[in-house]
């Protein structure tokens, strides 16, 4: 399953990347594996999303986050 | 001032770094640039309790060492770069009490690099109020390093923080967060050795970087490239292991030192204002109702300062001329320069009041919220989420919003909102605008509430965007793309705006754009004054000799003579011949050969269009009746026609002409060095200027 797929409110724990120019950035966002992971909310036309992780709130793009894989 | 101990401010985006500065140095700052990089170097001083002045430098805020952009990348130049004489002897690292995971990951970064460092763990207050126990001690105790609790916003911990500064120490004593040589041990081994650096991190770093940095040679960088060639050294994947092993080490620390309430957290307020501020449809009425009510508080709440202003100058021009004798200088000094000046002083409050709003808007958190909203839209044109805050921030001054261009990482997104930033109606615009709409539109209200004149400026404000968004798209298709655009963006919580740094914020760009304009102004005006009063040859000689005759002194008043006198002396007049000159070319717009003029003086920068419309008039106008320049437009007619020169037709037109036209040597400057090519600005130039002369001719002739 990737983050893209997570409907507002459902909560997953990232696995991995298929990304790694994607990933290094993620990472440095504290989106790392096993980091829980909270779709907040997605934005008014459906692109983006905006997630909770690691205490704060970080938006990304729907390609984006299905470069993420959850366990 | 000379400094004892040169410190570096670091810290994340939205952690209080900007506040934290002011609160340390006041007003006593000071705005310069990085050498090399058109980066803004913010320094001040702060006097220490031991008698002692620091010098206090804000580095742009970043989330690690590795930059995304070139704003972030001066942070590791100026604390690497050993051998500039502003290396800092000292780092304070800001880290977001609320938020230290992500926070911390920057700290070892910079610890990593053997600095001396102290913490100031900001927003403690907020980190209490949501149940997080901090053991600060022995927080301080595993990293090494002081540890000051302080609040920013509340000025709380300050005296702490500069006692903390004036104790420091000269030589680092941080524990090592990580090993650093285990991600890359040939590499680091032979850089260090080659190099003869002491410091493993740096020569990582170095290895990194060498591309970007503007501080090793050449040579250096190549042989650095050869070294990795040897040891297949992949850039990204070792930042990989490197941010794993950091938020490893992070973990474990936070692990020991701070208790997580364990209740599940009830729903932030942060989230609950979002549920409304971003929702589907009344996220985007509500961002449009601010947009409308930013622009009719522009025109209501300055009215009564602009009134103060201009009366003042009225009062000092009527004043000047009954004290100084009448002559040549007398004119110069009152009619040119200080009737110049008058012209756009007015706009004074005005300018004020949009900075605050944009200044607000940004540092309530909702500016990241518009971008969110905005970006699927945004990204459909050309565009990026991030783009819309150059696009408002353009509403205030094209200059700056292009420079902070620099947060978008792709190449063609970020190119195509510089070439469209200037589309959006930026301050300059704005005293034209109100010049024009209170001569043609009625001061009245429709409905209840909305003013027609507001209105007709909203919509010029909302023209603007739109044909931002239509340029924007155009360019989409012509330009090619050359990587994959991101948005990948923290939100921060909403937060109160910091009165303190909008009022700050107000009384910088006010100040900024009196300096700025104020110079131009007064020597366009000089300028002008002199070319508005002398003629080729002896042309003036003959006018008077003309109305001597007896044709004109039996059938005329003598101030009607003298009326008729200054304005064929003024049609007469070098600025007259230059404007007649244009005539023929901006006909088809229906400007007469006095807007030439403006149009001409103005080319380099638009609000000198005003200063010049008042110098005008007031060379034309008689001494004794002295009113404002908008009086004066308003009175003006056309000697062929009878008919008043400024008709709807005509200043919609010119509208539209200072809405396309690119009349701002700043922003052509900042263009170019922005983009490093002087390809940008003569596109946008051109493009600008088709539109403007195209729009005018249509506006004019659809409204005559």
């Amino acid at each position: 399953m990737r983050l893209s797929d997570l409907l507002p409110g459902a909560i997953g724990i990232v696995k991995e990347f298929t990304d790694l120019e994607m990933s290094v950035k993620l990472m440095e966002m504290g989106c790392l594996p096993g980091e829980e992971v909270t779709v907040s909310r997605i934005a008014p036309l459906g692109d983006p999303i905006a997630i909770t992780v690691s205490g704060y709130q970080l938006s990304l793009r729907k390609f984006e986050a299905s470069t993420i894989i959850l366990q | 001032m000379k400094a004892d101990i040169r410190v570096a401010l670091v810290g994340n985006p939205n952690t209080g770094k900007s506040t934290l500065f002011n609160t340390l140095t006041g007003l006593n700052q000071k705005i310069g640039n990085f050498p090399g990089v058109t980066v803004d170097k913010k320094t001040g001083y702060c006097q220490l309790q031991d008698g002692r002045v620091a010098e206090i430098i804000d580095l742009p805020g970043t989330y690690s060492l590795y930059p995304k952009s070139q704003d972030e990348s001066i942070v590791f130049s100026v604390l690497a770069d050993k051998s500039n004489p502003h290396t800092p002897d000292l780092v304070v690292v800001i880290l977001d009490a609320t938020n230290l995971k992500r926070n911390l990951l920057l700290y070892t970064q910079v610890a990593d690099l053997k600095i001396p460092v102290i913490i100031a763990l900001n927003m403690m207050d907020l980190a209490k109020k949501s149940g997080l126990i901090i053991d600060v001690d022995l927080f301080s105790k595993k990293l090494g390093v002081p540890v000051v609790c302080i609040s920013a916003r509340k000025s709380d911990g300050i005296d702490k923080l500069k006692a903390a500064i004036s104790f420091a120490n000269k030589i680092a004593l941080q524990q090592e967060s990580i090993d650093v040589s285990s991600i890359a041990p040939a590499l680091i081994g032979q850089i260090s050795h080659e190099f003869k650096l002491d410091n493993q991190y740096y020569a990582l770093q170095l290895a990194h970087q060498h591309e970007t940095i503007k501080f090793i040679s050449p040579a250096e960088s190549d042989r650095i490239e050869e070294i990795e060639q040897k040891f297949s050294f992949h850039s990204q994947k070792a930042q990989a292991t490197e941010t794993i092993a950091r938020y490893n080490f992070i973990n474990d620390l936070l692990y020991d030192t701070v208790k997580v309430p364990a209740t599940a957290q009830e729903e932030t307020l942060s989230n609950k204002i979002d549920k409304v501020l971003t929702h589907k449809v009344f996220g985007f009425i509500i961002f449009f109702g601010i947009l409308l009510f930013m622009f009719q508080s522009i025109f209501s709440w300055s009215a009564y300062p602009m009134e103060l202003i201009a009366d003042l100058f009225v009062w000092i021009q009527s004043t000047l001329h009954q004290l100084l004798p009448a002559g040549p200088l007398t004119g110069l000094l009152v009619d040119g320069v200080i009737g110049g000046l008058s012209g756009v002083m007015v706009f004074i409050p005005q300018i004020a009041i949009l900075f605050a709003f944009i200044s607000v808007l940004e540092d309530t958190g909702y500016m990241s919220r518009v971008t969110f909203m905005m970006d699927k839209l945004m990204r459909k044109v050309g565009l990026n989420g991030k783009s819309v805050v150059p696009l408002i921030g353009g509403f205030a001054c094209a200059v700056p919003s292009i420079m902070s261009t620099r947060t978008i990482e792709n190449w063609k997104d970020r190119m195509i909102t510089i070439m469209v930033t200037p589309l959006v109606t930026c301050s300059a615009r704005l005293p034209i605008y109100i010049l024009l709409i209170a001569l043609v539109v009625p001061n009245r209200n429709v409905w209840w509430i909305i003013n027609l004149q507001g209105l007709a400026l909203t919509g010029m404000y909302v023209f603007s965007l739109v044909s931002a968004v239509l340029v924007a798209f155009v360019f989409k298709l012509i330009l090619k793309g050359r990587e994959r655009g991101y948005f990948i963006m923290e939100i921060p919580v909403y937060r109160m705006p910091r009165w303190k740094n909008v009022a700050f914020s107000m009384y910088e760009r006010s100040k900024t754009f009196v300096l700025r304009a104020g110079k131009v102004i007064i020597a366009v005006s000089v300028i002008l004054w002199v070319l508005a009063s002398y003629g080729p040859g002896n042309t003036f000689e003959q006018i008077e000799k003309k109305y001597q005759q007896l044709q004109y002194t039996q059938h005329l008043k003598p101030d009607e003579i003298s009326k008729a006198i200054k304005s064929e002396k003024l049609e007469n007049s070098y600025a007259g011949v230059l404007g007649h000159v244009i005539e023929p070319v901006i006909k088809p717009l229906g400007f007469d050969w006095k807007i030439g003029i403006a149009l001409i003086t103005s080319f380099a920068a638009r609000e000198v269009f005003v200063g010049t419309m008042a110098t005008i008039y007031s060379v034309e106008g008689s001494a004794e009746k002295l009113g404002s320049v908008q009086q004066k437009m308003k009175a003006a007619t056309n000697p062929d026609t009878g008919q008043p020169v400024f008709s709807l037709a005509v200043a919609f037109s010119l509208m539209m002409f200072y809405a396309f036209a690119m009349q701002c040597a700043s922003t052509v400057a900042v263009v170019y060095r922005e983009t490093k090519n002087w390809r940008w600005p003569a596109i946008q130039f051109a493009y600008m200027t088709v539109l403007a002369y195209t729009a005018s001719f249509v506006a004019y002739h659809l409204l005559k």
